[in-house]
């Protein structure tokens, strides 16, 4: 009862309420709803921010607005599941592990990177820190609706509190001087380092059994490990050598922490191992290999080797790395390289909701669902497709018809601005 | 004297045979784009000693004997990246072999790309094969002039197997990205118009120098100045004879560029232009070429107006326009001229304009279209292949051809 009426006073902000009150019947599209088979001439109905009904012999309520997309394709809205649109920052330069801070104290909700995003047909993304520490910082689950604060933007937990993960990275991003690592052995003993000092920590909360007196202090930065070992907080693993992802699962296995390896540049070469573990990959596909050295073996073949291994694939902008705008590109090179076009899909929706744990209420166009989706031009995999409208909880977010959307479709003079995106000149921070 | 003949004879036969197996090849399409025409449905090229000796229809044509015969859905000529810095900077971002821009002088037009230019760098390889066959890299941008050009072929063990132009142009940068200019050194400006005024002055003291030589030419009691490398190079871009490639983004910073040429009559290539659509009469009015930045490239810094539709506006102002892969200092390290012409198509611009942008107009802007940029009899054999729409995100390239030589049967 709390959430509902918590949805409700988000909902309350939004500037359109077009959708709410009577449904609204979209009809004669091509519906992918992901969870089952593609939907010729389907009807998606939509009520209150939620899906309704979909399939292909629905009955369109009669107090319905209908409307008409006869040729499109509708999808579930895209979920990215690594993103730095907002100018998320969550550690500073004083040591390489900072679990305390939390990015969500850095959003900028007002940055055009949203904008593109909806644009993109992106509803959901995991705002995070760069990679430049072992551990950067606390991430954040926003959903693209209309708000002035990250508060009405974030996705909230049962108990009110802003959900999302927590960032980590390892290989040679988080190498520098002192005291942050200079060799893979001690970035690895410096994470192990902390994980038992919060399993400490967390024995001790356990130990106090509810008794005020006996807990221990409270320390911002064991409390969010606290939720990492409980797998309240999933990892979010910038990762891109073999070796530097099976450390990742060495670890993960060692402390029992859930995690989503990203970018994964050689997972290609690891892919059993991976489905071994159970760990679910979110990949970054890119134009040509190296720019760094961990990146100088990724292939595109990444994706069809973990579809193959039986591992759960996702795909993620890194916006800036790549732009929101042409998100299902990324998956569209995934079935260039031989990736089937159902885990392609799946892969841009439903997978990064699992990775989110959002898969309850998004992902797929299935009823009672949120009622995210993008309504396409043809083909999400064909490079002459536009992303034509993007709706949010039931609400247009995005219409190719309405000048200023066009226009951060396109781009053109101050199409982008207030923009955050900076010429990138080193790699110092690295992603 | 018979027999010596018969052995020249024979000698001749021998050698070419040899080259009929090095640099022979019959490519047969399904449908051949030549950006010389309409295209050809079940065509066929035959390529000999490295060059297109017939193309037309398969029913017309004769496929020569012992030649390989290699097959495509869909063939096109051998793309051509406008704009690259791929083998000036090596893939994997290290310091040490990052030769694209040196920073300890604003200004140092003598920088020669065949001396830094690596034609075993793995992205040459990749570039090729995506179909690119043709790349006109060297310094990039960041310094008010940073260095020369050059043209190479994405193949061949050294600089001199791969190159066919040495010095193609000279690489300049105007507006914020050569406000930090010789950053290494002493001489750097901290303002546009600073900027400006120091290309000017160069560009005057070479004027004075290529004076000085004529003069001495025509009076023999006057001795001509002493060589100056940066200045020969400047003179040679004054004389119309090697074109300046301005790296330019912002609106203002374009009709400085433009302003520049006309007061020098130098021949200017436009390099990035991401506001050019606010100029479209005034750049076709200067005539000057445009070398569109990627249709990908980052909305950011001075680039951050920049329009997926720009390519669009300036092909349809009838401004000559080729698209490039630009310069990346991080991931991706290179992009792809293939899939940065495959963006646009969704905004504006048609296929066919497309792989014009990439093949013939590109090789008219670099001043190589009498070798390379179409299919037509006399030209390079080089081409590209794939199994279908060549733009399409989901499309392979499957094989490559440069010279008559394939050069890459990866499927990508």
């Amino acid at each position: 009862m709390k959430r509902l009426s918590t949805l409700v006073s988000c909902v309350c902000l939004l500037h359109s309420m077009a959708a709410f009150g009577e449904p609204t019947a979209f009809v004669g599209a091509t519906i992918m709803p992901v969870s089952g088979e593609p939907i010729e001439n389907g009807t998606l109905v939509i009520e209150d921010g939620k899906i309704s009904a979909v399939g292909s012999s629905v009955r369109v309520p009669r107090n319905a607005d209908v409307v008409d997309v006869a040729g499109m394709v509708i999808i579930p809205g895209l979920v990215d599941t690594h993103s730095h649109i907002g100018e998320p920052a969550g550690a500073d330069r004083s040591s390489p592990i900072q679990p305390e801070a939390r990015v969500l104290d850095s959003i900028n909700v007002r940055d055009a990177g949203f904008k593109r995003a909806l644009a993109g047909g992106i509803t959901t993304a995991n705002l995070m820190s760069g990679s430049g520490h072992l551990m950067s910082g606390q991430t954040v689950y926003v959903k693209m609706r209309d708000g002035n604060s990250i508060e009405t933007v974030a996705y909230k937990k049962d108990d009110g509190s802003v959900d999302g993960g927590m960032k980590m990275a390892n290989g040679t991003n988080p190498r520098r001087d002192a005291p942050f690592p200079g060799t893979r052995g001690k970035s690895a003993a410096l994470v192990r380092q902390k994980y038992v000092a919060a399993q400490e920590y967390m024995a001790k909360i356990e130990r106090a059994d509810g008794d005020p007196e006996k807990m221990p202090e409270r320390d911002l930065a064991m409390e969010a490990l606290v939720e990492v070992l409980n797998g309240e907080r999933v990892v979010h693993h910038h990762t891109h050598r073999h070796d530097d992802i099976l450390t990742v699962l060495r670890l993960q296995e060692e402390f029992g922490f859930r995690v989503v390896l990203h970018h994964v540049s050689e997972a290609h070469r690891v892919a059993e191992e991976i489905a071994a573990a159970n760990v679910p990959v979110s990949l970054i596909m890119i134009d040509s290999p190296g720019g760094k050295l961990e990146a100088q073996y990724i292939d595109f073949e990444n994706a069809p080797a973990l579809e193959r291994a039986g591992v759960n694939v996702g795909f993620h902008t890194d916006d800036y790395i790549s732009d929101s705008r042409l998100f299902m590109r990324m998956a569209a090179l995934g079935v260039r390289a031989g990736m089937t076009r159902k885990t392609a899909l799946r892969g841009l929706t439903l997978a990064g909701a699992e990775m989110l744990d959002l898969d309850n209420r998004i992902g797929t166009l299935e009823r009672g669902k949120d009622a995210d989706f993008v309504i396409l031009s043809g083909d999400p995999f064909s490079v002459y497709t536009r992303v034509q409208q993007t709706w949010v909880e039931g609400v247009k977010r995005f219409d190719i018809d309405d000048p200023d959307d066009r226009a951060v479709a396109e781009g053109g003079f101050g199409a982008l601005q207030p923009s955050v995106i900076h010429e990138f000149h080193g790699y110092e921070e690295g992603h | 004297m018979r027999h010596s003949k018969f052995s020249l004879i024979a000698t001749l036969l021998c050698i070419a045979a040899f080259s009929a197996q090095a640099s022979d090849i019959v490519v047969r399409g399904d449908i051949v784009y030549t950006s010389a025409g309409d295209p050809i449905q079940d065509g066929v090229v035959v390529v000999r000693d490295g060059k297109i000796s017939a193309i037309g229809p398969a029913s017309s044509v004769s496929i020569p004997g012992g030649i390989d015969v290699v097959d495509a859905a869909v063939v096109t000529p051998g793309l051509i990246d406008a704009h690259t810095v791929v083998g000036m900077v090596g893939y994997l971002s290290q310091d040490d072999d990052q030769d694209h821009l040196e920073q300890s002088a604003a200004i140092q037009p003598e920088l020669r790309a065949i001396d830094a230019y690596n034609a075993r760098e793995p992205l040459i390889e990749w570039l090729r094969t995506f179909g690119v066959t043709t790349i006109h890299s060297g310094h990039g941008p960041g310094e008010i002039i940073s260095g020369q050009t050059l043209i190479a072929k994405t193949t061949g063990d050294t600089i001199d197997e791969a190159v066919f132009n040495p010095a193609a142009m000279v690489a300049a940068t105007l507006g914020e990205g050569a406000v930090m200019s010789g950053n290494g050194g002493r001489n750097t400006p901290g303002t546009r118009g600073k900027v400006a005024a120091m290309l000017r002055t160069e560009l005057l003291k070479a004027e004075a120098y290529a004076e000085k030589i004529a003069a001495a030419a025509d009076d023999d009691e006057k001795d001509p100045p002493a060589r100056d490398l940066k200045m020969e190079v400047l003179t040679s871009v004054l004389a119309g004879d090697t074109p300046l490639l301005v790296t330019v983004n912002r609106h203002n910073d374009i009709m400085t560029a433009l302003r520049i040429a006309e007061e020098f009559d130098i021949r200017m290539v436009l390099d990035g232009a991401s506001e050019a659509y606010l100029l479209l009469d005034e750049i076709k009015a200067a005539g000057v070429p445009v070398i569109v930045h990627p249709a990908m490239a980052r909305a950011g810094g001075e680039r951050e107006n920049l329009s997926f539709t720009t390519a669009e506006k300036l092909i349809n102002a009838g401004i000559p326009t080729a698209f490039q892969s630009g310069y990346e200092g991080y991931v991706p390290k290179t992009r792809v001229v293939l899939f940065e012409a495959a963006i646009t198509l969704a905004h504006g611009v048609s296929p066919d304009q497309a792989l014009a942008a990439i093949t013939i107009d590109a090789a008219k802007i670099l001043g190589i279209d009498d070798r390379v940029g179409s299919l037509e009899v006399g030209k390079d054999g080089d081409l590209a292949l794939y199994d279908g729409d060549p733009f399409e995100y989901t499309t392979h390239a499957i094989g490559t051809i440069i010279e008559g030589v394939q050069v890459s049967d990866i499927v990508k």
